[in-house]
């Protein structure tokens, strides 16, 4: 449930480009056709969602205050290497799209020529980083972490594919010069983020349930059921 | 002097990296509900690029052209580290609002653009003044972004009352939806005093 959460607010509610404004450079660059988009969008899926639990990984067990503790031997559990989240964040994003590119090369040729240029391109998508630094701040567990990742990416995906489908309608239009290109794109986007933002209206529990509650929960369900 | 002048003033108008260059936008648009938090952002920002082109431009003749995205990374990560620290020692509640997006500086496309097309080909004091230039050129963006937002959204500029009482206060502006059309917007009026068309 508490995952379930954690999907819908990464895909609607708080979509990362248009609650964040997380990747708009790539966004804007990129949505001019569909089929670039699409491939841009599934590329930043795929790479969100192997690191942002990779660099959970690297920060509960390496970089966290306290997080050395498990090295026998020596004393580090005073030790505190958060300073140093951005550099290895990045590093580790630079390194895990080298990877997925290799991995592609060999076993997915088809893939990898359909995603071209944008995998390495991904490398700067301040999405990837963002949704990295988030997972930081919001103190996620590795299972919610891998999901917010993942449907993150899926929230990125949903918003360039559908700008790339309105910036094609949008060639026949007549535009103010001054409006054309950037300009309009921006104002449409808005307008996206707008429609985006009713979505906040879903209740969604803040709580995290307890396995108790759940149980208590479940057995009055089947008790009124059987009523 | 003709020169140094107009690597440091282009990128006020003409060559804006946030409206002409479309680059930076990310940070241009999420920092900018208040003009204080604008003002520290661009301040970090401007330090971060002038910096890092200044050390770039150094090292240009020894980065093998390799592994250049690499260094230059390691370069832009460092000083962002060293900005992220000095806002957490000194401005504690501007960088809890400012969150993740000091960190983002990283990738923001402006830093490491100027250092790809710029600090790359020219030697350092060049480099300064383009790296002082484009910082200033984003935080002016930034800077209006922000003024209308906090005018429209609060009724406030940089705290201070400057509407009536009771303005009731536009929520929207202060939204995501606001933060684009109104940049949106101004990137319009840019376009039409310069202009520029894209086709």
């Amino acid at each position: 449930m508490e995952l379930l959460n954690i999907a819908v607010k990464a895909i609607f509610v708080e979509n990362i480009l248009l609650a964040y404004f997380l990747g708009m450079c790539s966004f804007l660059a990129c949505s001019k056709k569909v089929d670039t988009a699409i491939g841009l969008g599934v590329a930043v899926v795929f790479v969100l969602t192997i690191t942002v639990p990779v660099n959970w990984c690297i920060y509960t067990f390496l970089l966290k205050p306290g997080a050395l503790s498990w090295v026998p031997g020596i004393d580090l559990a005073e030790m505190d290497l958060s300073f140093l989240t951005f550099i290895c964040f990045i590093a580790t994003i630079a390194s895990m799209v080298q990877l997925v590119e290799m991995i592609l090369d060999k076993f997915f040729p088809k893939l990898y020529h359909a995603l071209g240029i944008f995998l390495p391109l991904i490398t700067v998508n301040c999405a990837i980083l963002g949704a990295s630094l988030f997972m930081v701040e919001r103190e996620y567990g590795i299972l919610p972490s891998t999901v917010f990742g993942f449907t993150s990416g899926i929230g990125w995906l949903l918003a360039i594919a559908s700008m790339a489908a309105i910036r094609k309608k949008l060639r026949y239009s007549h535009l103010p010069n001054g409006l054309k290109g950037l300009g309009i794109t921006m104002i449409m986007t808005g307008l996206m983020a707008m429609a985006f933002m009713c979505f906040s209206g879903i209740p969604l529990e803040d709580k995290p349930k307890t396995p108790k509650v759940e149980e208590t929960g479940a057995s009055t369900e089947t008790t009124e059921v059987a009523n | 002097m003709g020169a140094a002048k107009k690597l440091l003033m282009d990128p006020f108008s003409d060559n804006n990296p946030v409206t002409v260059q479309v680059l930076g936008i990310c940070s241009a648009l999420a920092v900018t509900v208040k003009v204080d938090t604008a003002i520290v952002m661009t301040l970090a920002l401007t330090a971060v690029v002038t910096l890092s082109n200044v050390v770039i431009s150094l090292l240009r003749n020894i980065i093998p052209s390799g592994i250049r995205m690499i260094v230059e990374m390691a370069v832009i990560a460092s000083l962002v580290i060293i900005a992220d620290q000095l806002l957490r020692a000194f401005l504690f509640d501007i960088s809890k609002q400012l969150s993740v997006f000091v960190g983002l500086i990283i990738t923001n496309c402006i830093v490491m653009g100027r250092a790809e097309a710029f600090a790359l080909q020219n030697p350092p004091k060049a480099s300064m003044l383009d790296g002082l230039g484009n910082g200033l050129g984003y935080g002016i963006v930034l800077i209006a972004v922000a003024s209308i937002r906090e005018i429209l959204g609060f009724g406030k500029w940089l705290g201070f009352p400057v509407l009536p009482e009771n303005y009731m206060g536009n929520g929207l502006a202060l939204l995501a939806p606001g933060a684009f059309i109104i940049l949106g917007l101004l990137i319009w009026l840019q376009r039409t005093i310069t202009k520029q068309v894209e086709e």
